[in-house]
């Protein structure tokens, strides 16, 4: 086969719909949002209908939508945000070990910057139990952020029972819900969430675009200054094709989002049945509890990019953990908070379905994935033994 | 009365308000852009009051009630934001 895409929390591919929306505003109609002839005008009008579109794809008011640059942004001006407007009350945080980069290292920051931070554990699924939270609690707590739904193990964390415990204490919520805002139903209401991060491209939306739920009536301090774009509180010049975009998207999502889920679900089902057939290859996250399109493995005595490159020689575009920790050459840190032993958290591979994925694609895939990693056993130095488990990398043993 | 001009009013007390609306961490000229709209929402003789920490708004406030006829009760100083209150007098 030519291509097979299964990386599809890495990014969709844009919608058509999405595209021919965005035509007009990346050609004639150039204007300004804040210009007051028409030509301003329309591209302001275009921004607010797609506000409208976002926030019914979680249920929000509409001036609850605060548009972004990206997921990323999206969490940082949370974090960051909340803990700057609720100083005065107390600095203490709280998130879990399995948080995306983006929380992570804005809880870093502000630690630097005086603010304490409770990382809380999860189990081997990749579940934050909501007795920790509450545990975790002090009265200097002004923040708990858990993210939504892992996009490296594709769990999902039980947001409303750890909301309502936040909401008993007057503790502010924030959830990143980058990787399942559009591709599960949510509910901010139901959820009971003050704030929510969600990124355009991860439902078949344009990238450089996201945005963060802001409850009605909650301060947050600006992360970028400027003028007065998005009521004060996020400022510069509106990227407004990508919005446009991004509220096609939405709507396509909240349209669409059962026939997705029907569609892949299955598929998903069945590679995960086939590829636990394979000695010695674990599924990573919850079985039932996870994203409908996700299916983490861990593959024993082999490194997830050896694996990758294998299947990209087969067409099979795929993941090994976090985009970050990939790089890094390092284990997921994610992976090693569920408890996973370092030697079988380097051998990560994920696959993630999307709307376009086939039944041919998964059986391609099933049929392919086994003798790959045959082969790549037969070479592995790890079929020895390793050695050096205690921190994020190991050795094979001589 | 140009701006940098208008009386600044302390309040001892808080005042009654129709409609409450808080602008904290918002800056210039996010206070002057909500009381224009905010004040349209309200009746002639319905008081609105507007939190900010915005320091600007000490001078701006008065200043804008004067320039367009309504009428500014005065500023309730709170530890961390001042509370800004404005009678609508009109429909201009």
């Amino acid at each position: 086969m030519e291509k097979v895409y299964l990386d599809n929390v890495a990014t969709n591919p844009l919608h058509p719909e999405a595209l021919d929306a965005m035509m007009p505003y990346l050609k004639e109609e150039f204007g300004n949002p804040l210009s007051i002839y028409p030509l301003g005008a329309k591209a302001k009008e275009a921004i607010e209908n797609a506000r409208a579109s976002v926030a019914s794809l979680i249920n929000a008011k509409i001036n609850e939508i605060i548009f972004t640059s990206n997921g990323a942004e999206a969490n940082n001006f949370a974090l960051r945000g909340i803990a700057l407007a609720f100083q005065n009350k107390g600095k203490h945080i709280i998130i879990s070990k399995v948080e995306h980069h983006s929380i992570l290292n804005s809880a870093r920051f502000l630690e630097k910057s005086g603010f304490a931070v409770t990382y809380l554990p999860v189990d081997k699924y990749g579940i934050v139990d909501p007795i920790t939270v509450h545990k975790a609690i002090t009265k200097e707590t002004i923040l708990i952020s858990i993210i939504h739904a892992s996009p490296e193990v594709g769990t999902i964390e039980p947001i409303t029972e750890i909301a309502k415990i936040a909401k008993q204490n007057s503790i502010i919520f924030h959830t990143d819900a980058v990787a399942s805002a559009g591709n599960i139903p949510i509910d901010v209401q139901k959820l009971g969430v003050d704030l929510l991060s969600l990124s355009a491209h991860q439902f078949y939306g344009p990238k450089g675009v996201g945005a963060l739920y802001i409850k009605e009536g909650i301060r947050i301090v600006p992360l970028i200054y400027g003028g007065i774009q998005e009521g004060g509180r996020r400022a510069g010049t509106e990227n407004v094709p990508a919005i446009v975009g991004m509220g096609k998207a939405a709507e396509l999502a909240k349209t669409y989002m059962d026939n997705r889920i029907n569609h892949i679900k299955p598929l998903r089902d069945k590679l995960i049945e086939n590829i636990l057939k394979i000695d010695n290859v674990y599924l990573t996250g919850h079985l039932e509890h996870r994203l409908p399109g996700h299916a983490s493995f861990v593959v024993e005595y082999i490194e997830g990019e050896a694996m990758l490159l294998l299947l990209v020689n087969k067409g099979i575009y795929s993941a090994s953990g976090s985009a970050c920790s990939s790089k890094a050459l390092k284990a997921s840190p994610v992976l090693l908070s569920l408890g996973i032993p370092v030697h079988l958290a380097q051998g990560s591979i994920v696959f993630t379905l999307g709307e376009k994925t086939t039944e041919e694609e998964i059986n391609y895939l099933i049929n392919t994935f086994p003798n790959i990693i045959t082969r790549l056993r037969e070479i592995s130095p790890y079929t020895k033994g390793w050695e050096g488990m205690g921190n994020s990398t190991c050795i094979a043993k001589k | 009365m140009a701006i940098g001009e208008a009386e600044i009013k302390f309040l001892d007390k808080p005042l009654e308000a129709d409609t409450t609306t808080d602008i904290i961490y918002m800056m210039c000229p996010m206070h002057l852009l909500t009381l224009q709209q905010k004040i349209k929402e309200l009746k002639v003789g319905q008081v609105l009051a507007i939190l900010t920490d915005y320091d600007g708004a000490l001078e701006d406030i008065p200043a804008w009630c004067n320039k367009t006829g309504n009428e500014f009760l005065g500023i309730k100083e709170e530890p961390d934001h001042y509370k800004f209150y404005v009678k609508k007098l009109n429909d201009a």
